[in-house]
């Protein structure tokens, strides 16, 4: 078992302005599986991968990651783990401008500790992995949203993650951008890699091997496909 | 370090307008810091220049009547003080911090020496002995010295320096001529001059009455002459050369109270007082400093506007910088790394604020010194100094964005675009 939920619950807000958000969520993902959340604007999938992705904490329940729970570990443990077990895709790509494309994949290894030659080194694997090898030192700018986003899928797999948590990454994509990133989703997940991503395209949810939907802060389905 | 140095280097590339303007606080406070600080370091060691230089670590004792030399031309020597011979001498000389002392009368020489009709208007006669030339460093130029014979003999002979020769024979050489002085004959025997040539840089008023004594002309006679030629006893002024400059003080206190307890009345403002160069100049110095205080301290207040213009800015740049701390967070950035990041950013700006002010405020200290002919002194140390300061500021500036930056919460700061 990769990561267990058991009773989440988020509230936002204090007393009378107490607003649930998330309400007793369970499930749990195997180690290799490729799940899709979907869901309305609103219903709560993004705090929910705040949550897994330690982002944020929940207000009760417990959330166990190979068996461990560190959901409320305070700043300096939880920033361990996202740099260490999981990576982010998301929607805006978030690259740094003023940083190469290699440069950018090197931020969390720098934060993990790894030497400065070998940060270089690995994140050539990285890009190369995403069929950008030839850009890497190319600026942000100088590249397409997809080949954006691309270096920031390698950007999230280069530090070797156990699960990659994807918020929309064809969001801001045309089509056949969007279409590469989800066939490149499709390769990390045969390779291995556990995913977990949050869409309201259905086209894209139905590339994942099962499909959770949100609607109010409740989770449901949980059906394989 | 090095990652976190490039990333603050970034910030300010990437926005180079705000950060030049933010600079802008910085460099006017260091610049007018270094131009005020090498202005007051130039004109101290111009004193000091001057001193080593003019003074010859020599010290001056005279008699005073309360503030005022004691004029014996004008008034009568009180019964308690004692006409001195040179004996007094031997005693003064035991004091270690002395090196040499010697004896001396003077007088304005104004309207009593004259060449045919060619009469001297300034200068000052003086009857010496015969350790008065070696104590102020005077070395004959031409001519013959003082010999005992001079002194034994009453012999009326002078020597004169070269300003006198010139106002008195008008280039012509001096040595053989004869002079009248007080109506009387004397013989130029010998003509004198500093052993090394210096001026005294004047740029002040204060300057003026420090130096100018010492670039009068000089006419001395043997002080066995004196009642000769002024018909009664004077009273001695002294001369002291001092064993070094910081000992000027202590050795004219020592011989100010050997002199003083000849005196036998206690209670009278007669009394031999000791007049220094270094004194006066720390007096000038003290002077300088009091009004240049006042300009450091605006100085540094406009280094505190400065400081809280970094803040500002680094509190905007915070702002702006939101998604990417957010992100950073999300990589596994830590709180340290996130306020490490714009605390050094502030300090790195601070720091080339600090260097464009030192090379601003050293050119402004030139100007300074050609306008006003000032001198000017640049110390490598106020340089350092000042750089580190303006780090500092930047650390303590840079302290309360820094610290908001790293409590961002990521998720918030990720929504922001």
């Amino acid at each position: 078992m990769l990561i267990e939920l058991k009773h989440i619950e988020k509230d936002y807000g204090q007393g009378e302005q107490k607003v649930p958000v998330l309400h007793d969520i369970n499930f749990c993902m195997e180690q290799g599986e490729y799940i899709a959340i979907m869901g309305p604007s609103g219903s709560g999938k993004s705090t929910l991968m705040n949550i897994i992705g330690y982002l944020d904490m929940p207000t009760r329940g417990a959330y166990l990651f190979d068996g461990e729970d560190n959901s409320r570990a305070g700043d300096a443990r939880m920033a361990l783990v996202r740099n260490e077990r999981i990576g982010f895709v998301f929607q805006s790509f978030h690259l740094l401008s003023q940083r190469r494309a290699w440069e950018n994949v090197a931020l969390p290894l720098m934060y993990g500790g790894v030497p400065k030659r070998e940060r270089r080194k690995r994140a050539e694997e990285a890009l190369s992995l995403v069929g950008l090898e030839d850009r890497m030192n190319f600026y942000p700018y100088q590249l397409s949203g997809g080949q954006c986003q691309r270096v920031a899928i390698s950007r999230a797999i280069a530090t070797r993650p156990r699960l990659l948590l994807a918020d929309e990454p064809t969001g801001a994509l045309d089509s056949k951008s969007g279409q590469q990133i989800m066939d490149i989703f499709d390769e990390l997940h045969h390779s291995g890699m556990s995913i977990i991503m949050i869409t309201h395209e259905r086209a894209v949810a139905e590339r994942a091997k099962r499909i959770l939907y949100i609607y109010d802060g409740k989770l449901s389905g949980g059906e394989n496909e | 370090m090095i990652e976190n140095i490039r990333e603050a280097f970034d910030g300010i590339r990437s926005h180079k307008l705000r950060s030049c303007l933010t600079m802008l606080g910085i460099i006017i406070g260091i610049a007018s810091l270094i131009a005020i600080s090498s202005t007051i370091m130039g004109t101290n060691e111009q004193i000091k220049e001057n001193l080593i230089g003019s003074g010859n670590n020599t010290v001056t004792i005279q008699l005073y009547q309360g503030d005022y030399p004691f004029e014996s031309e004008y008034s009568t020597l009180p019964e308690y003080v004692p006409i001195l011979g040179t004996e007094i001498l031997d005693q003064i000389s035991k004091v270690p911090q002395i090196a040499k002392a010697s004896a001396y009368y003077s007088r304005n020489a104004y309207g009593i020496i004259w060449d045919g009709s060619n009469g001297l208007s300034q200068g000052t006669i003086y009857g010496v002995d015969n350790n008065y030339l070696s104590v102020y460093g005077y070395v004959i130029r031409a001519g013959r010295n003082f010999v005992d014979t001079d002194f034994s003999q009453y012999r009326k002979v002078i020597l004169i320096d070269k300003q006198v020769s010139e106002s008195l024979f008008l280039g012509e050489d001096p040595i053989g001529k004869t002079v009248e002085i007080s109506g009387e004959p004397y013989e130029v025997i010998g003509e004198f001059t500093q052993s090394t040539e210096f001026s005294p840089v004047i740029s002040s008023i204060e300057d003026y009455y420090t130096y100018h004594t010492t670039t009068g002309g000089k006419v001395l006679i043997p002080y066995t002459t004196w009642p000769v030629l002024f018909k009664y006893d004077d009273v001695f002024s002294f001369v002291i050369q001092a064993t070094g400059t910081d000992d000027m003080t202590t050795a004219g206190k020592r011989a100010e109270d050997i002199l003083n307890a000849t005196i036998t009345n206690e209670s009278t403002t007669v009394k031999y007082k000791s007049k220094n160069l270094l004194e006066q100049a720390k007096e000038l110095q003290e002077l300088s400093g009091a009004t240049n205080r006042q300009l450091i301290l605006v100085a540094c207040i406009s280094l505190l506007v400065g400081g809280i213009g970094v803040m500002n800015i680094m509190l905007v740049s915070v702002t702006e910088r939101t998604p990417e701390i957010g992100l950073k967070k999300a990589l596994g950035a830590r709180k340290r790394k996130i306020s490490a990041q714009f605390l050094i950013e502030a300090g790195v700006l601070t720091c080339i604020g600090g260097i464009l002010g030192v090379v601003v405020g050293v050119g402004l200290a030139y100007v300074i010194s050609k306008v006003s002919s000032v001198p000017i002194f640049i110390s490598g140390y106020i340089v350092t100094a000042t750089v580190i300061f303006s780090f500092i500021i930047g650390m303590f500036f840079g302290a309360v964005p820094a610290v908001q930056a790293s409590r961002l919460n990521p998720i918030d700061a990720l929504r922001r675009e």
